[in-house]
């Protein structure tokens, strides 16, 4: 039908170029997804001279100095998990189902948390929650006129509990999202019914609305474990000091010098693993029981809960959770930040010395700050390009290969950043490609790992446009290109820019793929800081901190306007 | 023909004399001039963060045509990442500073240092410096204990190693690490051969808290995080007494590690002659001085004078590193250390 509304004499001008750049496509994909996890799987069944064993493996599962990392980075992630269900269903309930006041401002820090990186969170924390010079602690004890070192400290985030409580306040949001969707997509009928019939409203919560929302409380569980899983800063910050490891930090461990790269290989597949089972479990919690069908109504329609006396303890947990998560590492870095002593009183003690120092001293800022903005906006052009196109030739269903399109763009959800960083590592350090010591090996690894979140963001975009409009085109006598640049291509533009920033913000803050994979040339901002933990330069820290706190803020500003400006 | 090859030979042989003038050990106009055309410098250093962009400072004063480019990290770390760059063919290092004085000699063992000798070593003690010119000492300094003092009264402060097991320590104690650290590998080797690893192990027992460098546990003092330091560079603890911290050296009466940490410039520096500019530099006695007055190290140069309140080497029970018996042991002592205190 199409072909014959081609004109015959246009020649390769009219040649539809889809199918072969399809498969162009697939392949470059394969390629970035797929060739980092080959090396991967391969190194971790070879010894040194390249011999076929599993010797890698029997000592993951035997060593004490692997299965200990092992089972803690399992009990810590399932304890982040439950604490985060545990303030954030209640706080998606009244966000979603009560008269709570200050929703939208809560809404705002929630996400202001969920855009904090979590090593930034883990740095301010050493700073609040360090037993003894701790602010948070100090504070404590000047209060209780106890002495440091003879009472034992409100919080010590040295130790596996203050990183399981640290990684909690930066995942917190995701099962919040989760959670607050699941409510205001669930009809709140049932709800009135069990009001109507008596019940009070802690009842009916507990009965009615908890069991509808369970599913997507489980899968923000999944979503947290994961992320507390894969974190590399925070454990190598809070936990590394009490001599506690996690498999991240082991991993890490086996690439200093002279890495061990078959063990790390090995070591990496067990997140990999998990990663992949615990989604497919939550595709099947979450696809089993969607609750779009149950009735028309939806959530919000329904009158809020008065909370009435109740307002009191509902606000403080928000205070409480988001003054741990935002208020109180955000005044300590500033605080850091203009004082010469972190933890001295502030008296006779204010100073610009640790912003003159990394502005105009530190010769690594320049090269940091560049390496990283090149990084971002490489990263988020290049991965925009790719979901755009990947996006629309999946969506529109209009070639074969549209399914293993959509499949490898977010596939790598299930590539934790360490392992991708090990694969990466594994397959660009030898010929053909050798990335490593480039800031190529480090922008694959931005873009394979923002690959699933530009999709799903610009899919969104896509579906919104109807494929009528470019049939029109078509008809017409335009290309497919003609089409997409004409007709699709302005009218997701928001989508587009929205994409290019939400990459360019996941980039510029990551660390735990880039932690194996730089170099002194390529170092980045992130890295720099991790250096500098290293030597407890807290001041510097806290100033580097605050800058890519600020470039992320705008930038999600910038997001704000144009998605206001769709609104419009 | 063969006289065309040879007085190809010829030229090329005279060109490598000429550019070994060059190279001379003096820095001349000459030298300067071939540097500046190189643009940058690329300096791989263990020294603290601050006191290396002191001494950056000072040199981009001097010569602000050549660009310095400091990248500071433990001396261990500072191996490894060179050691996979020039795996991975990646040559971007100059001039190296580490104080896990046994790297040098591997990297010499293995051809991948380039002779030189600044003007100022030609005056240093033999034992500060390789007798084939490929590394000199450039600073020195102790891995001392020292205390919080409004935490720790000198009465009540440990005197040495075996009084950390007592314990009133626990959960007070606060160490660098081999595995990052030259000056905390340093120590390690000392004090395991002066006590034993089974010190170590009843050391690890006593809720240490675990850092990277040996600048970090100062701080950490300084803060009042922890209220004792089993070991940390003494030249933060200086620099810290003298921003008025309240922290107080300790020399362990078993004795304390003395740790040089030499430079040397690589084979294949992509920037040679930038980089025996900046080699003659650091040994110069006013950089020198400026490390011993600013950076609170020891010095091995013979003109460099030592401040008065600071107490001489000579009084200090010291125990002298010897890297060519740490040398073989390096890979045992992190494997050992981790297993005992983590990452």
């Amino acid at each position: 039908m199409e072909a014959s509304l081609r004109k015959p004499d246009a020649g390769w001008r009219s040649f539809d170029w889809t199918a072969p750049f399809s498969a162009a496509m697939v392949l470059l994909l394969a390629v970035l997804v797929l060739l980092p996890l080959f090396w991967l799987a391969l190194t971790s069944v070879q010894d040194d001279a390249k011999i076929f064993t599993l010797a890698h493996y029997r000592q993951l599962f035997v060593d004490p100095a692997f299965v200990r990392p092992l089972w803690t980075t399992l009990w810590t992630s399932a304890a982040v998990g439950l604490g985060c269900i545990i303030a954030a269903a209640p706080m998606a309930w009244l966000v979603s189902r009560t008269d709570l006041p200050g929703k939208r401002w809560w809404r705002i820090l929630i996400l202001a948390s969920f855009v904090t990186p979590p090593f930034i969170g883990a740095f301010a924390w050493v700073l609040l929650g360090g037993p003894n010079a701790g602010l948070v602690n100090q504070a404590y004890y000047a209060l209780f006129g106890l002495k440091p070192f003879e009472s034992a400290s409100l919080i010590n985030v040295f130790s596996a509990w203050g990183m399981v409580f640290v990684m909690a306040l930066y995942t917190f949001p995701y099962v919040f999202t989760f959670a607050a969707n699941a409510l205001d997509a669930i009809p709140s009928d049932l709800e009135e019914a069990s009001a109507i019939l008596g019940a009070p409203a802690w009842r009916t919560a507990l009965h009615v609305t908890l069991p509808l929302a369970l599913p997507a409380l489980l899968g923000g569980f999944i979503v947290a474990f994961l992320q507390s899983m894969t974190l590399f800063g925070t454990p190598a910050i809070l936990a590394l000091p009490a001599g506690v490891d996690t498999m991240t930090t082991k991993i890490w461990g086996l690439f200093q010098f002279p890495p061990q790269l078959g063990l790390a290989a090995a070591a990496s597949l067990p997140l990999l693993v998990i990663t992949v089972a615990l989604l497919r479990a939550q595709a099947a919690i979450m696809g089993r029981r969607g609750y779009s069908v149950i009735g028309g109504k939806s959530g919000s329609a329904g009158k809020p809960i008065r909370l009435g006396g109740w307002k009191v303890p509902a606000v403080a947990l928000f205070v409480v959770v988001l003054g741990c998560s935002i208020a109180l590492p955000y005044g300590v870095l500033m605080r850091t930040a203009f004082v010469r002593n972190w933890s001295a009183p502030l008296e006779g003690n204010l100073s610009l010395e640790h912003w003159r120092f990394v502005f105009f001293e530190f010769s690594q800022t320049q090269l940091a700050l560049k390496n990283t903005f090149v990084l971002g906006v490489t990263a988020a052009t290049a991965g925009t390009i790719l979901v755009t196109l990947i996006g629309y030739l999946s969506l529109r269903k209009l070639v074969w290969g549209h399914r293993y399109l959509a499949f490898l763009a977010t596939a790598p959800v299930a590539i934790p950043g360490i392992v991708l960083a090990v694969g990466l590592f594994l397959a660009y350090t030898h010929p053909p490609l050798v990335l490593y010591g480039t800031l190529s090996i480090i922008f694959l690894a931005y873009v394979t790992k923002e690959l699933p979140v530009g999709y799903q963001q610009i899919a969104s975009s896509l579906r919104a446009v109807h494929p009528e409009l470019e049939d029109a085109s078509r008809i017409l006598g335009g290309t497919r290109l003609r089409a997409l640049l004409d007709i699709t291509t302005p009218l997701i533009r928001n989508g587009v820019i929205a994409t290019w920033i939400f990459i360019f913000i996941g980039s510029i803050r990551e660390l735990s793929a880039t932690i194996l994979l730089f170099t002194a040339r390529t170092k980045t901002i992130s890295v720099t800081m991790f250096d500098l933990r290293e030597s407890n330069d807290w001041g510097p820290i806290a100033v580097l901190s605050i800058t890519m706190l600020a470039i992320t803020f705008v930038m999600i500003a910038i997001i704000h306007r144009f998605t206001d400006a769709r609104l419009k | 023909m063969w006289l065309v090859r040879f007085s190809a030979l010829c030229a090329a042989l005279s060109a490598c004399v000429v550019t070994m003038e060059a190279m001379g050990q003096e820095t001349t106009p000459a030298m300067v001039a071939a540097a500046a055309k190189e643009g940058k410098v690329v300096w791989y250093t263990a020294v603290d963060v601050k006191v290396a962009e002191g001494v950056a400072k000072a040199f981009r004063a001097e010569y602000p045509n050549i660009a310095l480019e400091v990248e500071r990290s433990g001396s261990e770390r500072v191996f490894q990442r060179i050691s996979q760059e020039f795996a991975s063919g990646i040559k971007n290092v100059d001039v190296v500073n580490s104080s896990d004085a046994s790297h040098f000699l591997g990297w010499k063992q293995q051809k991948l240092l380039a002779s030189h000798t600044p003007p100022d070593v030609q005056r240093f003690a033999a034992q500060y410096k390789d007798p084939d010119g490929y590394y000199a000492v450039w600073r020195a300094s102790l891995s001392v204990m020292g205390y919080n003092t409004k935490l720790v009264t000198p009465q009540e402060a440990p005197t040495g190693y075996l009084d950390l097991l007592d314990p009133k320590w626990k959960g007070k104690l606060v160490k660098s690490h081999p595995g990052y650290s030259g000056t905390s590998l340093t120590g390690t080797y000392a004090i395991a051969k002066l006590l034993g690893w089974d010190y170590l192990e009843k050391l690890s027992k006593q809720g240490v808290q675990q850092l990277q460098s040996t600048t970090a546990s100062p701080k950490s003092i300084a803060s009042g995080e922890r209220a004792v330091m089993v070991d940390g560079n003494e030249y933060n603890m200086f620099i810290e007494i003298e921003a008025k911290s309240p922290v107080k050296i300790i020399y362990a009466k078993e004795g304390t590690p003395f740790v040089t940490s030499p430079t040397a410039i690589f084979a294949e520096a992509p920037h040679p002659n930038a980089a025996r500019v900046l080699q003659n530099f650091l040994y110069t006695a006013k950089t020198q001085q400026l490390l011993v007055n600013e950076g609170g190290l020891r010095s091995v140069h013979p003109d460099v004078k030592e401040p008065a309140d600071r107490t001489p080497l000579k009084d200090i029970k010291l125990l002298l590193d010897d890297p060519a018996g740490m040398l073989p042991q390096i890979a045992e002592i992190k494997k050992r250390y981790t297993a005992l205190f983590g990452n």
